[in-house]
């Protein structure tokens, strides 16, 4: 991006950008461990990732106060408006992905009899995809690349296809198991949590290409 | 300050010879007189103006820009940080990281929390991240602070350290499983043979006794394998100087390993003599254990063939060629690693150690060689060795 005769503007975008990505670096971080809290059965590590959503909800709250204050002292154009708009909306997306690992951390203690419940393995996989999800979008941010954009948003289908494997699996697992239907179906909502994460990186990977190129990418189905 | 150094005598002689022109001309005295006094004036103007102060001797010593120069070719990543904005990427960081990093806030390149954590503190740093550019990599990074404004960031990629830290473990924990294993089975049929020695048939204690045998067999040349492994990888810097007739090394080991019920099977193609700077126990060892592989994974009955000759960049090539079933592809880039087996029960069956290849791949090494293997599944595998050789 070209600089700006204000400097003061380029500062602030630039210290919004930032606060993206630390924002983003710790949703990452909260679906790695809030997975592995899941499949080892670690609280510690689960009351970890449910106090780091605290930390995000702060950086949400930062980043609007921030834009709104860009757009209401700077009244920024084109490519920088485009970019203030993106930030606001990314912002609210990733919250929404500390949310979601905020949500499958709470339900670590749920799981019953770890050792024996097989469909927990099922879930590494997955939850891998998601994760490379929202570290490639990430990186297409950082980097404003409308391509890896939309690779992003093409690999979202390998996640919903490991959600739909994992239903089937776990759906006829309870009907062999009933004694584990409960805990069966909080991991249906992990994985439906997963694949919703997979769905929020898609997401900004569309803000991110709009807030590069001015457009959605072309294959978007709304 | 009247004090000049040289008068400006050029411009003072054109002023006085154009007012003489001037006068010459017929212009009155009194404007001559006065154009004389601007001229002269303005020339005193310049002339008396203070030379330009000398500039201070600039801050040079932390400007982004030196900086930038200093580190550009470094190998390992390095950014200059100002205001928590990236000003400096070298080259290696600039791969790493994208050239957009450029300028941009420094979260955005390095948005780990633990990374972060370490950026707003006020001193100088280190941390360690797992994940920081690709999934399973394991950075250092190093936080040196100037003043308030700036700071060094210097990355470290561990990765490979950990990966060899990883494999250690393994190793120990593979070997001690190896010794592990004989040991149990001689310590159970010893014990049964002394709790209820008389009561055992004597065809039965003949069995065990046989098991305890080869069991206890195994073990010796397990030991003895990883004793020659260590030793080779002690040695593996000083290059060995005898020389040595590399042929008839390679015709004496191979027979001596085939014994005489299998030596039927070697087809020798050796043409001429080679010579080569060897270490004659290593080399002997490698040819054994290259043969016993190819006489004992081959087809029983097949033969076996040991050619060697001189190839044009003046290299020693033994190859080694058995007819088989051949290797699959996914294994080969594994069989040089320690206990690694494509077949665990059929190695044990034919009392391998797993440890064959690995110190065949040690021997080449440190002979300055190359170990090639190519494999046809359901053909056979060949085992290629070249080693510089001497001038004959």
């Amino acid at each position: 991006m070209n600089e700006h005769t204000v400097k003061a503007f380029d500062e602030d975008i630039t210290r919004l950008r930032g606060l993206i990505a630390e924002m983003g670096g710790l949703a990452e971080l909260s679906i790695q461990e809030a997975l592995e809290a899941m499949i080892r059965g670690d609280d510690d590590l689960a009351a970890g990732v449910i106090k780091r959503d605290i930390k995000i909800d702060a950086l949400e709250s930062e980043v609007d106060k921030l834009a709104v204050r860009i757009i209401a002292l700077r009244a920024p154009m084109a490519d920088d408006l485009r970019e203030v708009i993106a930030a606001l909306k990314i912002a609210g997306v990733v919250e929404r992905i500390g949310d979601y690992s905020k949500n499958i951390a709470k339900r670590v203690s749920d799981i019953e009899d770890r050792k024996k419940f097989e469909p927990l393995t099922l879930l590494g996989a997955m939850g891998e995809a998601a994760s490379e999800m929202v570290h490639d979008v990430l990186t297409a941010y950082a980097s404003r690349d409308p391509v890896l954009a939309r690779e992003v948003i093409a690999s979202d289908e390998k996640v919903d296809a490991f959600y739909n494997s994992i239903f089937r699996n776990v759906v006829s697992y309870m009907v062999e198991n009933p004694a584990t239907i409960s805990s069966a179906a909080q991991l249906l909502f992990v994985a439906r949590n997963i694949e919703r994460i997979g769905d929020h990186a898609t997401n900004v990977a569309e803000m991110v290409h709009f807030a590069a190129t001015g457009v959605y990418p072309p294959d978007e189905d709304v | 300050m009247d004090k000049r150094p040289s008068l400006p005598w050029p411009s003072i002689i054109l002023c006085i010879t154009a007012c003489v022109a001037l006068l010459a001309g017929g212009l009155s005295l009194w404007l001559v007189l006065a154009v004389s006094l601007v001229w002269l004036g303005s020339i005193w103007l310049i002339v008396a103006q203070p030379d330009a102060a000398p500039q201070p001797l600039q801050e040079t010593s932390f400007t982004s820009e030196r900086m930038g120069e200093l580190v550009e070719y470094s190998g390992s990543p390095i950014l200059v940080i100002e205001h928590s904005r990236v000003t400096v990427a070298n080259r290696a960081a600039r791969r790493l990281l994208g050239k957009h990093l450029i300028g941009q806030d420094l979260r955005m390149a390095l948005r780990h929390p633990a990374a972060i954590k370490l950026m707003d503190k006020k001193k100088s740093g280190f941390t360690q991240i797992r994940g920081l550019v690709r999934r399973r990599d394991l950075w250092r990074i190093n936080r040196q602070v100037l003043n308030q404004q700036m700071s060094v960031i210097e990355m470290l990629n561990q990765t490979s350290e950990a990966d060899i830290r990883h494999a250690h473990t393994d190793f120990v924990a593979n070997a001690s499983h190896e010794l592990r294993t004989p040991l149990a089975s001689i310590i159970g049929y010893v014990e049964t043979l002394s709790e209820s020695g008389p009561s055992v048939p004597p065809e039965k204690r003949k069995r065990f006794l046989d098991t305890i045998l080869s069991e206890a067999n195994r073990l010796q040349s397990l030991v003895s394998d990883l004793m020659s492994l260590s030793r080779i990888e002690a040695e593996k810097h000083e290059q060995p100087e005898q020389k040595t007739d590399f042929g008839k090394l390679v015709r004496r080991a191979a027979k001596e390993v085939a014994g005489i019920d299998r030596e039927a099977r070697l087809q020798f193609d050796i043409n001429g003599s080679v010579y080569i700077n060897g270490d004659e126990r290593q080399l002997e060892q490698l040819v054994r254990n290259l043969v016993d592989n190819a006489l004992k994974y081959g087809d029983s009955g097949s033969d076996v063939t040991v050619a060697l000759s001189l190839n044009d960049a003046l290299e020693a090539t033994l190859s080694v060629t058995d007819r088989g079933e051949g290797i699959a592809p996914e294994h080969l880039p594994h069989l040089t690693r320690r206990f690694y087996r494509t077949d665990p029960g059929r190695s044990r069956a034919s009392g391998g150690t797993g440890l064959g290849l690995a110190i065949v791949k040690h021997i080449v090494e440190r002979h300055r060689g190359r170990l090639d293997i190519s494999s046809e599944q359901g053909q056979g595998t060949i085992f290629t060795v070249r080693i510089p050789a001497l001038e004959a």
